[in-house]
């Protein structure tokens, strides 16, 4: 099976260049790196390869399986009125599973907002995520903990942060990597050209990893780009490689071999992982009013977790008691989140003065104090 | 020899260089801030001495500058930025006040930013446009940023220091004119805090307040006062935010009058602050409502137009005039 046989299927942006086509659509279908179809078959490409023991197979099936778990549960509790958003990374398992768990516990991360399976990989807790979209945070783990930053809403400006983190890194002369995460909307940010061009300059280790979903909430791809994202990468003087986004294994091959590049000192790469935003863009969002059933239904079946079940089943590497296992511990995890969510407290309102300065402010000491003032005066004689 | 004469450019470099010396953490960053020092110089012979992993020519990009400071902060150091001219830092508009400032809180204080962003600013050097701007209170108006500005050699020197320890992000505002003012500085002194205003003349009948290069304006304003028999008092202000409202607020209750002076435009600047605070803090020691000179709402005009733009020394003693006359 070749590459050009799975660009084939791809219902909106076919291989075909037609006529006059040029002047708005984005040039014809590069190949993309796969290594697991869409039907669970295991295909060869000849520059990326993984060797993954039975055991780590089912590792990303499980990693894949759990995330969509949490997300799922996540968009449950907007809609019980517990989360106030939630930004779903349905569709994009495998981009976040593959790229994640091609980390090394130095190497650091520096995500947007949707990057849920990255931060599994990562160790953080799922519940961690939920503070900034229940609104009692705006974010509040420590990036230190496991080397994953704060999620960045402001799209493309964390590549700039990754960037000058990876710097660091080449001073210290230390060989760990950084991967900053972005998607097909944040790539025309101007932030992201300058990192593109500060990482060049410096040869920084970094992995600028792009998952194209399709989709920069109502806007497609047409409306930002007009060559092939990853093609960027070259005026900038560094590769760029385009993979299938619902390919796991593809995305971990992929990866791999762009942080050991920047580990052995040859600078950035760019990944263009090639997926689909299965729901909508957040919680918020309507995609009905701006894009057609029948594109979502075509990604449906290059779905990421169904194509690595497939090929576990035909290869014997997992049988019925790893999925029903697999299916219970989905469950303990979506109560957990559940009832973590539900138990999480409002701040106390005088955490609005927290934390603004490291060193302290002599204006917000005094609104500190004005404010407790104001809140004490609500006390009553009768003790309350 | 600790006591030495010192333009306020170089005051700054000698800061520079001593923090570069006791912090190998410390990185300056910049265009052109290598081989040529700074279009000021102002880092001038870093380059030389500390080599091009310390002292960083970036590429022509200041959102860049700032994300890749924030990031190398992120990794541990301490990076100064240098933004060319004041017109220039709006392209970092975005990366200073959406994540330099914000990020501390947004961790609830797990991370730190110590990056100070050095802006020569302010006008009188005849310059092009976007070269003469004061946007010094677009980045006080923001929570998580500290903004302060020297007026004086010693200042510059001694408040560079305490920008580069602070492990919050500064806005270092430097008075480009005043540049090549020379004035001593003793680099074994114990210095006033960062934030703390000085009173740098005395004085029983109104106080001016200003900071960076409206100072030496004012201090000439008091001194042909006097001729005329009004005794003015002068408080640096010195740090925008926060600004030493208790050091004000003392020199009014004394003074009962109060001027603001800066070079940024009036409206919505520092001295309306400042007016409202004063007011409300000395309401009753006032005899007269605090008045402002500053910049006009307009941008900043052709060099032909700056001296009529900019406040000078018959501006200042109008205001004084008018004070004095409730």
């Amino acid at each position: 099976m070749t590459v050009e046989s799975t660009a084939a299927r791809k219902p909106r942006r076919s291989s075909k260049r037609t006529a006059g086509a040029g002047a708005r659509k984005t040039a014809a279908e590069p190949e993309l790196v796969q290594l697991l179809t869409p039907e669970g078959e295991r295909v060869e490409h000849p520059d990326y390869d993984v060797d993954l023991s039975p055991e780590e197979l089912r590792g990303l099936y499980r990693d894949m399986v759990l995330t969509r778990r949490f997300d799922a549960e996540a968009t449950s509790l907007q809609r019980q009125g517990e989360l106030g958003l939630w930004a779903s990374l349905l569709g994009q398992e495998a981009a976040q599973i593959g790229s994640g768990r091609a980390l090394r516990d130095d190497d650091y991360v520096f995500p947007t907002y949707r990057e849920h399976g990255v931060a599994w990989c990562r160790g953080v807790d799922p519940t961690n995520l939920l503070g900034m979209f229940r609104g009692v945070n705006h974010g509040g783990w420590d990036p230190n903990t496991n080397n994953f930053h704060l999620y960045t809403i402001v799209i493309g400006s964390q590549t700039l942060h990754a960037t000058g983190y990876a710097m660091g890194i080449t001073k210290d002369g230390a060989d760990s990597a950084v991967v900053a995460y972005f998607g097909d909307g944040a790539s025309s940010q101007g932030d992201v050209a300058e990192a593109f061009t500060f990482s060049a300059v410096y040869n920084a280790p970094v992995v600028f990893f792009c998952q194209n979903n399709q989709w920069a909430i109502s806007e497609p791809t047409e409306k930002q780009m007009r060559v092939p994202l990853y093609q960027r990468a070259q005026g900038f003087g560094f590769p760029g490689v385009r993979v299938d986004g619902n390919d796991v294994l593809a995305c971990l091959a992929v990866t791999k071999s762009a942080l050991e590049r920047a580990r052995r000192g040859e600078g950035p790469t760019l990944v263009e992982a090639f997926t689909y935003r299965m729901g909508a863009h957040t919680t918020s969002d309507d995609p009905t009013k701006y894009r057609a059933d029948e594109e979502r239904e075509a990604w449906e079946a290059k779905d990421p977790i169904l194509r690595l079940r497939t090929y576990l089943e035909n290869a014997g590497h997992a049988d019925a008691a790893f999925f029903e296992e697999l299916e219970s511990e989905s469950e303990t995890l979506g109560k957990r989140v559940r009832e973590a969510v539900r138990a999480m407290p409002d701040p106390e309102p005088m955490a609005i003065f927290e934390n603004i300065y490291a060193d302290g402010h002599a204006l917000v000491d005094e609104e500190r104090a004005q404010f407790a003032a104001y809140q004490a005066s609500f006390a009553d004689g009768e003790g309350n | 020899m600790t006591v030495q004469k010192l333009p306020i450019a170089k005051a700054i470099n000698e800061s520079l260089r001593k923090a570069m010396e006791t912090d190998p953490k410390v990185l300056v960053m910049g265009e052109d801030v290598g081989k040529l020092g700074g279009v000021f110089r102002v880092t001038d012979g870093l380059f030389k001495d500390f080599g091009e992993d310390r002292v960083i020519d970036t590429p022509l990009a200041e959102s860049g500058i700032v994300g890749t400071a924030i990031g190398l902060a992120l990794r541990g150091y301490r990076p100064v930025v240098e933004i060319q001219f004041d017109g220039f830092v709006f392209p970092a508009y975005d990366q200073i006040v959406t994540q330099l400032a914000k990020m501390h809180a947004r961790a609830l204080g797990k991370i730190k930013l110590p990056v100070v962003v050095r802006i020569p600013y302010g006008g009188g050097i005849g310059a092009v446009e976007h070269h003469s701007e004061s946007p010094e209170a677009l980045f006080a108006h923001v929570a998580g940023l500290k903004v302060v500005s020297p007026s004086n050699a010693s200042d510059a020197y001694w408040m560079m220091q305490q920008a580069i320890q602070s492990d919050d992000p500064v806005i270092f505002f430097e008075p480009k004119r005043r540049y090549w003012d020379k004035g001593e500085v003793d680099t074994e002194a114990i210095p006033a805090p960062l934030h703390k205003a000085r009173t740098v003349r005395a004085g029983s009948d109104l106080t001016l307040v200003a900071y960076g290069p409206m100072v030496k304006v004012c201090l000439e304003a008091a001194a042909a006062a006097q001729e005329e028999g009004k005794s003015i008092e002068v408080v640096d202000l010195r740090s925008m935010s926060p600004i030493d409202f208790d050091a004000v607020q003392a020199s009014v209750e004394r003074t009962g009058r109060l001027v603001v002076v800066h070079e940024a435009p009036v409206f919505y600047g520092a001295g309306a602050e400042i007016a409202a605070r004063i007011t409300e803090r000395c309401f009753y020691h006032l005899e007269a409502p605090v008045l402002r000179v500053g910049g006009y709402h307009a941008p900043y005009p052709p060099a032909r137009l700056e001296e009529d733009y900019l406040p000078g020394l018959d501006r200042v003693l109008d205001a004084v005039d008018r004070s004095l006359a409730y």
